[in-house]
């Protein structure tokens, strides 16, 4: 695990893929104290996990499927009705522009 | 110096299933917007999936047919991106145990056959759709019914070198899912998509360049004329000396060309992990064989049967079976009209001709095989002529209506009363003396004249074979 | 005797006798939530009008006999981030503020056939991140023990309601002991069912694969009564076990001799509080002596139970959190010229501090380049977690331990260093890594008269020895009838 400190820049680089607009004084703070938690976190190395396998699930469970029947939809106004923008029954959102 | 383009491709198929992939929503093609949609299917706060066990066996009948290995242990992952046609911003996928690895698939480039190799089939669900104002509006619109159907992703290795190799699989690809009954692949309605992986290499060598990954491809068509123009892009200019970038391009179907996304859209980082809402799939042996006994009649089959139960030419046959729909189209007009061979014949040059040129799927067409059959039977009933069944052809594709109504509202029908035919034979007969003259003394080509003249006045209507029979009785001729 | 102070077994008794109406009931209670809500601030939102409807239809259906359950007619809470249909369901975020699902959550739908009555929802962290009830978006909520003081959290809210007694009971849900850390911190009963016990449908997610819905009570027979109405199969969440459910109420009054329990070392080390060690070892010489067999285990992982924990916790929630942004629901950011801005102006407007920081930090192990290092290597060590749990269940058939290092903390007392706050859950996360069944009960006071929790923790689905367990030792030690000075 790498102990390397994240920068600035990292903390710039994650805020964007998160979706969280930070203003450049926020930069600072949150560079610490994700150092410091990251830092604790690092504990974990102490772990020989080589010959270990990964749970993702706290329970073992498998195979759980539905039948290809149809169920009733919500009705338009019941599926539109928390949209903080809609028109003609669409949600409707700022132009997506071709850049992320 | 030379180059050779090598070519890969990532289809993406919807899945024929009544409901959507994770949720009981009808995935009906053209609804009004947002009306097929669910808390899971429209990411609501606390909804949960569950997995449609049919289209989890499409994917398996699929990986089966393409040749794959497949994996014992499946799982479900989450792909993390933000796009509002994602209601959750993240795509549940498969990246870490998909349903088959490892396949290939024979296609045949002009006569040779090659085989294309897979790297992965597996499933996942669609995002829904943004409209994108024409009039430039500062606004895009929503519509969530698409989103979460069950969608067939299948990655093939980079194993083609032309475009011909390219139309050739995905062609040979479409056809084996429609086989399969997995999916109708109809491309125009968005439910097969193709996107182009393109690098060149100098021939003879191993190293690949850079590589351009081609979206937006939404036709055979478009996929072609974009890997023509992407070989073409590249070889000039590697030939020039230039360097090229791997990027993602998009094909601009106005200005024909594909141009490269702001480099910013590529830098993604998906963060794939475990889905913690599914559970592990396991694909045991015997389901797996359970599955591969349910899958359909497939082309050589399906040919072979259409020599041995209807009499049908191979050539015949070969054509018929070309598609599934075509195939099923066929033996649907077959169940309303036993006459296979006439069938086939007006199969084999109306209808294909019309769909060609509409591009159209055999059951888009407004003529139904009940159409068809019914007014083959008129033929073969006589009542009316071939000729007039190419007139009736194309009234039941303007149109829709049924032969019978077409025949009877235009007064179609054939002419087969004698009498009736034997007025008219006369009346010619009387006004081309100098005709019949010609004929009685042996000059048998002006017979054609006559008939001409006769089919006129009936409008061709009148029954060919009683025509010409009366017509040489009345000149008596032998 | 003032009704709103009875227990769900008793008020519903005495309902099914006709001695009370549910509309009486119902009065009463409301009318304590309205007298010490201004003290302790424990519900977002309070549905009198609705409550009022759902009492009269409980006294038709009692009235006219026939198939009553033991929750028809009864007054309960229920956490903000459990769905109810087209009721304001805001997870204590500014995010989803004015948000009304148009469906119930599975145990919502459950309880509203049992003929529940919902009074109100109830205070939070934010999206269930935090143990203190500070993180919410609203309002901070007051421990009724000591109103300078946290009431735990994520599910103070609905802690404190039960403990003012404006509540019969409560939902919460527990991700990391945000159910029975408040029970400890406030002197209730808090359940976190087996993982896969309770179906998820419904609950807005945190960590999904650690999220379980339990139930908050006065004592333990009404946990047992409360997890006999919640448990069962959901076909519509996959995690859901498909495994019998027992009555969980026989459970109690079973005696626990020669019942084995297992105190884990590692639980009594360094970082605990004398007091709560002192208390804690009382409950379990007190259980001894209703002849329980206590053992030493040992736990060897339990020190990378926070790293662990944390780690998956937050990948899942920067995940689970991503929904939010704007499009489809919930709060979006005025003047975004286009859709990134709506996404990231969005957020950074609708988050606190503290989901800000959890989203970061799982975006960052998930990230590439990352995901082996950290993620992975969490969810290796969730293996390890699990396993000392396994091998623990071969000497022992209970675990007896703290719920919490020290009694109730006062107010802003943690929020500036997070890290102190994550290391307050250390008693309680293992057993969610590992899908295990826990209960927090009153086992008595500090010098303060802060109340202090007893944690029982079973293998998975064996809720029924948890219950016998902590059936028997409440009835021995009988805390539950000091109520706290409101
Ligand atoms: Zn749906």
């Amino acid at each position: 695990m790498s102990l390397k400190r994240i920068s600035p820049d990292d903390v710039r680089h994650v805020a964007l893929l998160s979706r969280l607009r930070l203003a450049e004084e926020e930069i600072p703070p949150y560079t610490d104290v994700l150092n410091s938690i990251l830092e604790y976190f690092a504990k974990l190395n102490e772990l020989d996990t080589s010959s270990v396998s990964p749970t993702s699930h706290s329970i073992e469970m498998r195979n759980v499927f539905r039948e290809d029947i149809p169920q009733p939809s919500l009705p338009v106004d019941k599926a539109i009705a928390n949209a903080p923008e809609v028109e003609d029954n669409y949600f409707r959102v700022p132009k997506i522009i071709q850049e992320m | 110096m030379e180059f050779e383009p090598v070519i890969g491709m990532e289809a993406h198929a919807e899945l024929a299933t009544k409901t959507k992939v994770f949720c009981g929503c009808s995935t009906a093609f053209g609804a009004a917007p947002n009306t097929q949609v669910c808390p899971v299917c429209l990411g609501l706060p606390g909804a949960l999936p569950v997995l449609n066990k049919t289209a989890f066996e499409y994917v398996i009948r699929t990986a089966i047919a393409l040749n794959c290995t497949i994996t014992e242990k499946t799982v479900f992952d989450r792909k993390n991106y933000y796009y509002p046609d994602l209601p959750k911003n993240y795509q549940i996928s498969q990246n870490y145990a998909c349903i088959g690895y490892n396949g290939w698939i024979e296609i045949n480039v002009n006569g040779e056959k090659k085989q294309v190799g897979m790297d992965n089939v597996h499933l996942e669900e669609d995002a829904g759709k943004n409209l994108h104002p024409e009039t430039g509006g500062a606004e895009s619109l929503v519509d969530l019914n698409r989103a979460g159907i069950a969608l067939m992703e299948i990655v093939s290795r980079p194993d083609m070198h032309s475009a011909d190799d390219a139309l050739a699989y995905m062609e040979t690809l479409k056809n084996l899912l429609q086989y399969l009954e997995v999916s109708d692949c109809k491309m125009q309605e968005g439910r097969l998509r193709f996107e182009v992986n393109i690098s060149m290499r100098r021939k003879g060598e191993q190293k690949l360049g850079a590589r351009a990954e081609i979206k937006n491809l939404n036709s055979m068509r478009t996929a072609l004329k974009c890997i023509e123009y992407e070989i073409k892009r590249q070889t000039d200019i590697l030939s020039n000396g230039g360097k090229l970038n791997q990027e993602t391009r998009l094909w601009d179907e106005a200005s024909f060309c594909t141009r490269a996304m702001r480099s910013k859209e590529q830098a993604q980082d998906y963060r794939y992990f475990p889905d913690p809402d599914l559970v592990e799939v396991h694909i045991m042996p015997e389901w797996q064989e359970k599955i591969r006994r349910q899958i359909p009649e497939l082309k050589d089959a399906k040919l072979a049967r259409f020599i041995a139960d209807y009499g049908l030419p191979e050539y015949d046959a070969d054509i018929l079976t070309s598609s599934k729909p075509l195939a099923t189209y066929f033996e649907q007009c077959q169940k309303f009209h036993n006459n296979p061979k006439s069938i086939s014949n007006w199969i084999m040059t109306e209808l294909l001709r019309e769909l060609k040129c509409r591009e159209m799927e055999p059951d888009d067409c407004p003529v139904t095989p009940r159409h068809l059959a019914c007014m083959i039977k008129m033929i073969d009933e006589k009542t009316i002529s071939g000729k007039i069944g190419k007139q009736v052809f194309s009234e039941m594709l303007t149109t829709g209506k049924m032969p019978d109504v077409i025949v009877m509202e235009s007064g179609m029908s054939q002419i087969l009363d004698e009498k009736e035919i034997s007025a008219i034979v006369e009346k010619i007969i009387s006004e081309n003396q100098d005709t019949v003259e010609s004929i009685r003394a042996g000059r048998d080509k002006a017979m054609a004249f006559l008939v001409g003249q006769i089919m006129r006045a009936t409008r061709g209507k009148a029954n060919p074979q009683l025509v010409n029979q009366i017509l040489k009785d009345k000149i008596s001729i032998k | 005797m003032d009704i709103h102070t009875l227990t769900l077994a008793e008020a519903g008794k005495q309902l099914k006798q006709k001695k009370i109406t549910s509309r009486q009931l119902t009065q009463a209670v409301l009318q304590r939530l309205k007298s010490v809500e201004p003290q302790i601030q424990a519900f977002l939102s309070i549905a009198e009008k609705t409550a009022f409807t759902q009492a009269d239809e409980a006294d038709r259906r009692i009235a006219e006999g026939g198939d009553i359950s033991p929750l028809t007619g009864i007054p309960i809470a229920i956490k903000d981030n459990i769905c109810t249909a087209d009721a304001a369901t805001t997870c204590a975020s500014r995010i989803l503020e004015n948000f009304h699902p148009p469906y119930d959550a599975t145990v919502i739908a459950k309880l509203r056939r049992a003929g529940v009555v919902f009074i109100g929802k109830t205070n939070m962290d934010e999206f269930a991140m935090g143990s203190s009830t500070e993180n919410s978006g609203y309002k901070i909520t007051r421990n009724p023990w000591d109103r300078e003081r946290i009431p735990g959290g994520s599910s103070g809210g609905s802690a404190a309601a039960v403990a003012a007694d404006a509540a019969i009971a409560a939902l919460g849900s527990d991700t990391g002991g945000s159910v029975r850390a408040p029970a400890s911190y406030c002197g209730v009963v808090g359940l976190k069912p087996t993982y896969g016990r309770v179906s998820r449908y419904g609950l807005v997610a945190y960590g999904s694969s650690l999220d379980q819905i339990g139930p908050l009570t006065k004592d333990v027979k009404d946990s047992a009564i409360m997890l006999n109405a919640l448990a069962g199969h959901d076909p519509q969440d996959s995690t859901s076990a498909n495994v019998p459910v027992p009555d969980y109420t026989s459970a109690c009054g079973k005696d626990i001799k020669g019942l084995r329990i297992g105190i884990p070392k590692e639980y009594f080390a360094e970082g605990i509080d004398p007091e709560v060690e002192q208390l804690v070892k009382n409950a379990i010489r007190q259980m001894e002596s209703l002849g329980a067999l206590p053992i030493e285990i040992s736990l060897p992982h339990t020190e990378y139970a926070i790293p662990c924990y944390y780690i998956c916790a937050m990948a899942e929630a920067s995940s689970n959190l991503a929904r939010y942004g704007g499009a489809h629901y919930g709060y979006r950011a005025k003047n975004a010229g286009n859709i990134l801005e709506m996404y990231s102006k969005t957020r950074a407007e609708g988050f606190g501090t503290e989901v800000k920081r959890r989203i970061m930090l799982g975006t960052y192990v998930l990230s590439a380049g990352y995901y082996d290092a950290w993620y992975l290597k969490a969810i290796k060590a969730r293996t390890l977690i699990k396993r000392d749990f396994e091998l623990a269940w071969e000497k022992t058939d209970i675990i007896a331990a703290p719920v919490v290092p020290a009694p109730a903390f006062k107010i802003g007392e943690k929020s500036a260093d997070p890290l102190t706050m994550y290391l307050s859950d250390i008693y309680t996360i293992s057993l969610n890594l590992a899908g295990m069944c826990g209960i927090s009960i009153p086992c008595g006071f500090s010098k303060k008269g802060l109340p202090v929790g007893l944690q029982l923790i079973a293998n998975i689905f064996k809720e029924e020895t948890l219950f016998t367990a902590a059936y028997a030792y409440e009835q021995s030690a009988g805390f539950f009838n000091r109520k706290p000075p409101l």
